[in-house]
Formats: structure tokens, C-alpha cells, sequence
């Protein structure tokens, strides 16, 4: 087990680095660089001028060099500074995150809670009414584009109602409902495209249960169904859904891209947009790289959590 | 005795699965009224791009069925090239993706070891990553900077091969596995060693041996991906990032829907609607088709 987790934490340090490296010549490649930018900010600049400002910044370089030298400077502390802000990267990342954190752990906390119950109903009457009402509504789910979803939810809670702002944060202290007026169209956005998917992996995790023999035994000594779908059933079934749950957590921080661009959430989501939109290398990269090492931290959680929770399970072929 | 064969069999179990049977007719009623868009036009005799400005955001008419977007031009006509596009898209680059992912499945599970290793590490890897941001990165270089000919870059062709190029290189992942995990139960087969002892050729046998019966999963999973890829263009494109503005798609027609909210809310409305119903039918009929092909699988 911890020779396992070694490989497989090792394997993501590498493929952390590699992506690092890919990024940074994937930044590269973007409309301008910064030297573009300074000779449309100042007419005056000669040719000469910018060929010489390239060579201070070292960015006639090759490429590989040029890696090299952000590299050793990112890893001393050093992450630049981000020409959209006006602010050392770090302190731009920071507030960006809190702000995701807020949203995304609220909307994730919300599909959990009514996805497994949702699952598990569906599961407990297969082919009834019940399952087939809870399909449908996780296949759309599932089929919503999301954008559509959040613009349709500001005309008719922003536009025709006039309930709740159509996008940004709350003033800084303002007080608990105020914030919660401006965080809940996002999160339900966040939310109605979750709960899709969360409900048909318990669905299915739960019905691979439900034919167990140890069910059969429950059933047998007389358990009533209620009792062996909720107390039998669920805890076994949880163990693959904890695994996904673990594994999109990682991809919610950068999925809920587009539902923060539209409603100007200003969370890493519309941070990394924007940053990219806008030409700011220095936080595009750092923010992107950041979102592929969160990605791949759920990843690895989710082994952990896999191997944790369910100890039939031996994982690395050292068992002999 | 071919009326019961596999194939046969699998249509019957299909052909039960109303909602995946629903689906199927409507997505060919969705193909079949995009592909005759430029019969509609002639019909209305409007021009799906004809700009005019005294006619913005017009309310539906006998002219004008849905009405007008907010540069005058027919919502209906341009729904119907816009879904051209968007369906064209998906269904290339989801087959696209799924022949990426069936070769490099193929090749992984036949020939493993080494191969085999590195092969799907790389498929793990593929899957750990934020794939929109690096999609919205994908989408935003700058193609003269790699070098490409002026011409091709400046093609109105080229945002649709790039979203092609930008999906199949992130999207064949899940065939890949599938494919693999396939491949290493179907090479132990006593027809795979036969045509071993006979002197048939790797080749040969991936592909005239192994293939063959690796063809519904593929169908199912490439099916089910048309959806995905119909959402990720349209949500590329709607960022403005991927088929780019006069040729209509169904995600750059609500580029502007934000602003359009307020005073004319249904141009928001009706492309995402579209996109939406094309989507759910495409998950219903991969669903049906899945419990089609595999009638052990109970869903």
C-alpha cells in the first residue's frame, strides 16, 4: 500500500512537471508577448528598442532555456507579476481561491446531498416510476450545457423576477444573506449539472450491491427493505461514489470555469479566463498549473480513498 | 438462419427502448431538416446572413418565423446552418477521437508489456488534467507562430478543423481503455491463435481478427462522446474561442446572449434549446444502444 501510493504520487510529480513544461510553450504560443504589448502601450519604441528589451528579458531565448529560467525563479518564490492586476501573482491567486473554494465546496455539498438519496431511491425500485422520473432528470442533467443553464437561470430569477443579481459578489461587508443572494444562482448552476452525474454513479454502484449475497442474507433474516437498502446497501455502495466524488473535486475547480465567467464569480475559474483572455502570462501559467496539480491531487485522493474504504481491495500487485 | 443473428437481436432489444427509439427519429429529423436548411431559405426567401439593421431583434413574423437577431438576420434559417455546424462537428470529432482511441486501445492490449505500460499511463495522465482551461489555452494560440502556410490560417475552415484537431487529441481517451481491456480478453481467444498458427500478421490479426468484434462497444462509446463534443464546441464557441462568427453555430449564436437578456431574451433561448434536446437525444440513444449491444448489462 504505501509503495503504491509512492509510485503513484511520484507519477504525478512527473506528470506535473511535464505539464509544467508543456504549458509554458503552450503560453508561448499565445497572440503577442510582452514586448508586443509594451510597443502598443508606447508608439515611440523603435525596432532596435524592442529587439533590445527581448534580449534584457532573455526572450530571444530558446525555448528550453527559457523554461529553465522561469523554472528556477517560480521555485524560489519568485511566480512574477500579473500585468492584468497590477499585483504579484501569489496575491491575485489567493483571494481567487477562497472565493472557489466558497462557491464550489457549497454547490458540491448541495449535489451530494440530493444526488445519493436520488441514487439510492432509484436503485431500490428499478424500472419503477420513481427510477425512471430520477433518469430522465439526470439525463438532463447530464445534457444541459451549462452556460445555457446559467443564462436561462438569470431570466428568470435576474430578468423576469428580479429576485437576485444577474452576477458579481457581494460587497465587501455585506452581511450573510447578501452574500448568499449573489452565490446562489452559480451554485445552483453548479449544482443541477452535478447532481446528473452523481445520481447515476450511486444508481448503478447500488444496484451492483443489491445483488450481493449479504443482502440476500439481510432479506433473509427478515430486514425490511428500508433497512437493507439504506443501512446494508449504501455504505457498500458509497465506496466506488467516494472514489468519483474525490476524482471531481479536482475537475470543479477548473470546470466551473464557465458558470464564473458568466456570472462574475471572481474565483480561479474566471481568473484563469481572464488571465488567458487578456494576454497576463505570468498568472496564466501559474494559475494553470495550479488547477492541473489540484486535478491531479483528487486523482490521487481518489486512490487513496478507494483503498482506504474498501480493504478487499490490494492495489499494486504486492501481495505475494 | 440469419434472422437470429447478434446483430438482428440486438436491433430487437433496441427497438423496445422507446426513449432511444424517440431519439433516433428525432435526431434524424434534426439531420434531415439541417441538411435541407438552403431549401427553407429559398422557401422563405430570406438570406440566412442578409444583415439588416432597421429589423433587429424583431419579433416573430410571417417573414420571420422566430424572428430576428440582434443584426436583423432570420433566427430560424441561421438555427438550421448553426445546427449543421454543431452536429457536422460533433459527429467528425467524435469519430476522430474514437479512431485515435481505437488504435492506441489496439495496440496497448495486443502487443503489452512495455507498449502497454507506457500507453496507458499516458491515457491515466490524459484524464488527470483540467480539460478546459488547457482547451481554452488549446483554443487561443496563435496558429502563425507554429509555423503554419498564411493561407490555411486565414481559411474560414479553420476553426472547424481546429476544434476537430483540439477534441480528438483529448477525447479518445475513454475508447482507448475500453478498447484495451477488450483487446486483452480477445487475444487469449482460440480464433486469434488460430490465425497465430497460421502465419497471419500482427497486423492482420488487430484488425481483421479483433476488431470486428470490438465494434458495438466502439459504437456506443463514440455515440455517447457526440454528445460531449457538441457541448464542448458550443461552449468554445460561445467563449468565442471556437467557430468563429459569420458561419453560425449553435454555441457562438449566444456569444452575446448575455447582453441580449434583458431586451430579447428568447435569441438566448432558442439555440441552447437545441443544443440541449440534440444533446439528451444523443445520451438516450447511446444509452439504448448500450443495452442493446450488452443485454448482461443491467440498467
Amino acid at each position: 500500500m504505501r509503495r503504491f501510493l509512492l509510485i503513484r504520487g511520484l507519477q504525478s510529480l512527473l506528470v506535473l512537471a511535464i505539464m509544467s513544461f508543456v504549458i509554458y510553450a503552450l503560453i508561448g504560443l499565445m497572440p503577442g508577448d510582452p514586448i508586443d504589448l509594451m510597443i502598443s502601450a508606447d508608439p515611440r519604441m523603435t525596432a532596435a528598442d524592442a529587439a533590445r528589451l527581448r534580449a534584457l528579458y532573455g526572450l530571444d531565448l530558446p525555448l528550453t532555456e527559457r523554461y529553465w529560467n522561469w523554472l528556477t525563479a517560480a521555485l524560489s518564490g519568485d511566480l512574477g507579476y500579473s500585468r492584468l492586476f497590477g499585483k504579484p501573482v501569489l496575491q491575485t491567486l489567493l483571494p481567487a481561491l477562497k472565493n472557489s473554494l466558497v462557491l464550489l465546496g457549497t454547490a458540491f455539498l448541495l449535489a451530494v446531498t440530493i444526488a445519493i438519496p436520488l441514487g439510492t431511491l432509484a436503485a431500490a425500485r428499478p424500472r419503477s416510476a420513481v427510477d425512471y422520473g430520477i433518469n430522465l432528470f439526470a439525463f438532463a442533467g447530464i445534457s444541459i450545457p451549462s452556460f445555457w443553464l446559467a443564462l436561462m437561470l438569470i431570466i428568470v430569477f435576474a430578468v423576469l423576477l428580479g429576485w437576485l443579481p444577474a452576477g458579481g459578489i457581494a460587497p465587501p461587508g455585506a452581511g450573510l444573506l447578501e452574500h448568499l443572494r449573489y452565490m446562489l444562482l452559480p451554485a445552483l448552476t453548479l449544482t443541477i449539472v452535478s447532481v446528473g452525474s452523481y445520481s447515476r454513479y450511486t444508481r448503478s454502484s447500488m444496484m451492483e450491491v443489491l445483488r450481493q449475497d449479504y443482502i440476500r442474507t439481510a432479506r433473509a433474516k427478515g430486514a425490511s427493505q428500508g433497512r437493507v437498502v439504506w443501512k446494508h446497501g449504501l455504505r457498500n455502495a458509497m465506496i466506488p461514489v467516494v472514489t468519483i466524488l474525490a476524482l471531481d473535486f479536482g475537475f470543479l475547480f477548473s470546470g466551473a470555469l464557465i458558470t464564473e465567467t458568466i456570472f462574475s464569480w471572481p474565483g480561479m475559474g474566471k481568473l484563469i479566463f481572464d488571465a488567458v483572455m487578456g494576454n497576463d502570462f505570468n498568472l496564466a501559467l501559474v494559475a494553470l498549473l495550479f488547477a492541473t496539480g489540484v486535478t491531479l491531487a483528487g486523482n490521487l485522493l481518489a486512490d487513496i480513498c478507494y483503498a482506504w474504504l474498501d480493504p478487499r481491495i490490494v492495489i499494486g500487485g504486492d501481495t505475494s | 438462419m440469419n434472422s437470429n443473428s447478434p446483430f438482428v437481436l440486438a436491433m430487437r432489444r433496441f427497438r423496445r427502448h422507446k426513449l432511444a427509439m424517440a431519439s433516433g427519429v428525432l435526431l434524424l429529423a434534426m439531420i434531415g431538416t439541417v441538411v435541407c436548411a438552403p431549401l427553407f431559405e429559398m422557401l422563405l426567401g430570406v438570406d440566412a446572413n442578409q444583415v439588416d439593421l432597421f429589423n433587429q431583434k424583431a419579433p416573430p413574423s410571417a417573414e420571420h418565423p422566430l424572428g430576428t437577431d440582434e443584426l436583423g438576420r432570420d433566427v430560424l434559417l441561421r438555427s438550421m446552418y448553426g445546427g449543421r455546424v454543431s452536429l457536422f462537428t460533433g459527429l467528425v470529432a467524435a469519430l476522430a477521437a474514437g479512431t485515435i482511441g481505437t488504435i492506441i486501445g489496439l495496440l496497448a492490449g495486443y502487443f503489452g508489456g512495455r507498449l502497454d505500460a507506457i500507453l496507458m499511463r499516458t491515457t491515466d495522465s490524459v484524464i488527470a488534467l483540467p480539460l478546459l482551461p488547457l482547451l481554452i489555452v488549446l483554443a487561443a494560440i496563435d496558429l502563425s507562430k507554429l509555423g503554419l502556410p498564411r493561407d490555411l490560417i486565414e481559411s474560414s475552415m479553420i476553426s472547424f478543423y481546429r476544434i476537430i484537431i483540439i477534441v480528438a487529441l483529448v477525447g479518445w481517451t475513454t475508447v482507448a481503455r475500453l478498447v484495451r481491456g477488450a483487446t486483452l480478453s480477445l487475444k487469449e481467444r482460440e480464433f486469434v491463435m488460430a490465425a497465430e498458427g497460421v502465419g497471419a500478421s500482427h497486423f492482420h490479426i488487430m484488425f481483421r481478427h479483433i476488431f470486428p468484434n470490438l465494434i458495438s462497444p466502439i459504437i456506443v462509446a463514440v455515440t455517447l462522446s457526440v454528445g460531449n463534443v457538441i457541448l464542448l464546441e458550443s461552449v468554445l464557441s460561445f467563449l468565442g474561442l471556437g467557430i468563429q462568427p459569420p458561419v453560425p453555430s449553435w454555441g457562438n449564436m449566444l456569444t452575446n446572449a448575455q447582453e441580449l437578456v434583458w431586451d430579447a431574451p428568447m435569441l438566448a433561448v432558442y439555440p441552447g434549446l437545441l443544443i440541449f434536446i440534440t444533446v439528451i437525444a444523443v445520451n438516450f440513444l447511446g444509452d439504448g444502444l448500450q443495452d442493446a449491444f450488452d443485454p448482461k448489462a443491467e440498467s
